[in-house]
């Protein structure tokens, strides 16, 4: 990667915070309207140690989810890709679902399985993000054009082997468009479990206790925190790309 | 001689929302081995459908389809296809894409001689030093030889080529109609060739077969005079130009906007 890849990003980066910071000094705003970026740095020195664990809780429980979601997501998809009849029959349900705000769902899931944090964050995570994914799957697989699948027809391929070997890597760069926007979704939806229902784990749990305790600094660094690790697994899934769908990048001509 | 493939009487209809739609109706066809045929007609007279009754990949209504002694009932390992939309796979580089279809069929070839069959296919076409590419850096023209070496890889009995060179410009296709020639020669095969283009068709045929407007019959047969291999040079003839003409006659007799002069006979000059 080139210096300037990196640069360029850290530069955009510094120069938000230097606004936000000169936002506020002009404003003259109270912390309790808006903490400037040189507030969040004691309180980043102060609760390092909560912000490590409860950012782990989070990162975990987001990565589980996700990887459900990419399995659930997958297979609807390929149910969806393949049969006619199916497709016809999940989409209004999947939209009609995925339409429910998930803050509504977020109560009756910690009703349902009093108790279960754990099982509870991660079922909110799942639920928000194996939308995209599927939707991806299931119209990568539907809109293969009739010729690929015959080439190897032709030949007496099986299903499977036409899935495995033509319509699976074919749909692999609408699939990765899909994780990125699953990603930062299966964020938003670890955290609404962890906030609304607080069970004390998690960047959620920190951000309401800031805000019980009215400790404005620690509600907007945790807010840092979830951007920063929602930055890391966006890219990790960016690598991920580059190693699995490469191909499909074209070279800038 | 037992033909290699043998279409007899086939009917065929496609189920719509408006009801049956009648495609082929009585339609036959026989290519002898070695031999190659061009089908020319209309549009939407049923061309396609035709190839994929050969291959295998559609059953007919009523009538046989035979390859080579035995009827089609199923897809089989010994066709091989190419298509105007050479669909290679981009992942995949071009020598890994010729060698694809080798990862379906039954061979004896470990993966150094495939490659090394593949590569002496690239050469055949032109193709040499391309093998490492990826698709999307090759021009249509080269992308469909590489879809041919794939259609020849694992030594078919019988090519299908479904308006192989349809999207390519015009100096580029008579460069793959030289192409085709010295493939045939090198690599023999058995051809049903689906084209749009008459001077295509007796260029490269043995024999024309003009099907009829839907539902498509066989309207006419015409035999060429030079079979195998010829020079570009036998285009520009006088006879050609007569064969042209009645080929042409023939499709505007298809499309109904003439009528029907001649008897459905044998032509040939």
């Amino acid at each position: 990667m080139s210096l300037r890849k990196i640069l360029v990003p850290v530069l955009a980066i510094v120069i938000f915070l230097a606004f936000w910071e000169a936002l506020v000094w002009f404003k003259d705003w109270p912390n309790y309207k808006m903490a400037s970026p040189s507030d969040l740095v004691p309180a980043f020195k102060q609760y390092w140690h909560l912000f490590l664990s409860m950012g782990w809780q989070t990162l975990w429980r987001t990565v589980v989810g996700l990887l459900i979601a990419i399995v659930v997501g997958t297979i609807l998809g390929m149910v969806m890709g393949f049969s006619k009849t199916m497709r016809e029959a999940l989409y209004p349900l999947l939209v009609g679902f995925n339409a429910i705000p998930k803050a509504t769902v977020v109560p009756i899931v910690a009703l349902m399985f009093v108790g279960a944090h754990d099982f509870n964050t991660i079922l909110i995570a799942f639920m928000i993000s194996f939308f995209p994914i599927a939707v991806s799957i299931s119209i990568g697989l539907s809109t293969l054009e009739p010729e690929y699948r015959d080439i190897l027809r032709a030949l007496g391929a099986s299903k499977a082997t036409i899935f495995w070997k033509i319509a699976l890597p074919k749909t692999l760069p609408e699939f990765f468009g899909a994780l990125k926007v699953a990603v930062t979704l299966a964020f938003i939806g670890t955290n609404l479990m962890e906030i609304v229902s607080p069970h004390g784990r998690g960047l959620g749990a920190l951000f309401d206790s800031a805000k019980t305790n009215s400790d404005y600094p620690l509600m907007f660094a945790v807010l840092i925190a979830l951007a920063f690790l929602g930055i890391v697994l966006y890219y990790v899934v960016v690598v991920l790309e580059r190693i699995f769908a490469g191909w499909a990048e074209r070279e800038p001509t | 001689m037992q033909p290699l493939i043998d279409i007899k009487n086939v009917h065929l209809s496609y189920d719509t929302a408006s009801g049956k739609l009648p495609v082929l109706d009585g339609f036959d066809m026989s290519v002898p081995e070695g031999g190659f045929v061009a089908v020319v007609g209309p549009s939407g007279c049923g061309k396609s459908t035709l190839t994929r009754l050969i291959a295998g990949l559609m059953k007919p209504d009523s009538g046989e389809v035979w390859l080579d002694g035995q009827q089609v009932t199923s897809p089989r390992a010994t066709v091989g296809m190419a298509f105007q939309n050479p669909v290679l796979l981009e992942w995949r580089s071009i020598l890994k894409n010729i060698t694809l279809p080798l990862e379906i069929v039954p061979t004896k070839l470990n993966k150094a001689q495939q490659e090394e069959r593949a590569r002496y296919l690239l050469s055949l076409v032109g193709l040499e030093g391309f093998e490492q590419k990826r698709p999307s850096e090759l021009s249509g023209g080269m992308r469909q030889r590489a879809s041919l070496c794939r259609a020849l890889i694992h030594q078919p009995d019988v090519l299908i080529l479904d308006e192989p060179f349809g999207a390519l410009d015009a100096f580029t296709r008579e460069d793959l109609w030289q192409i085709m020639h010295d493939v045939k020669a090198r690599e023999p095969f058995t051809g049903v060739m689906i084209t749009h283009d008459l001077r295509e068709s007796i260029y490269l045929a043995d024999q024309v077969v003009v099907m009829s407007g839907r539902p498509a019959t066989t309207q006419f047969v015409m035999d060429m005079p030079v079979t195998g291999a010829r020079s570009i040079e036998t285009l520009y003839t006088p006879e050609a130009a007569d064969m042209l003409k009645v080929l042409r006659h023939q499709i505007e007799v298809a499309q109904g906007r003439a009528p029907s002069a001649a008897s459905n006979t044998t032509g040939g000059h």
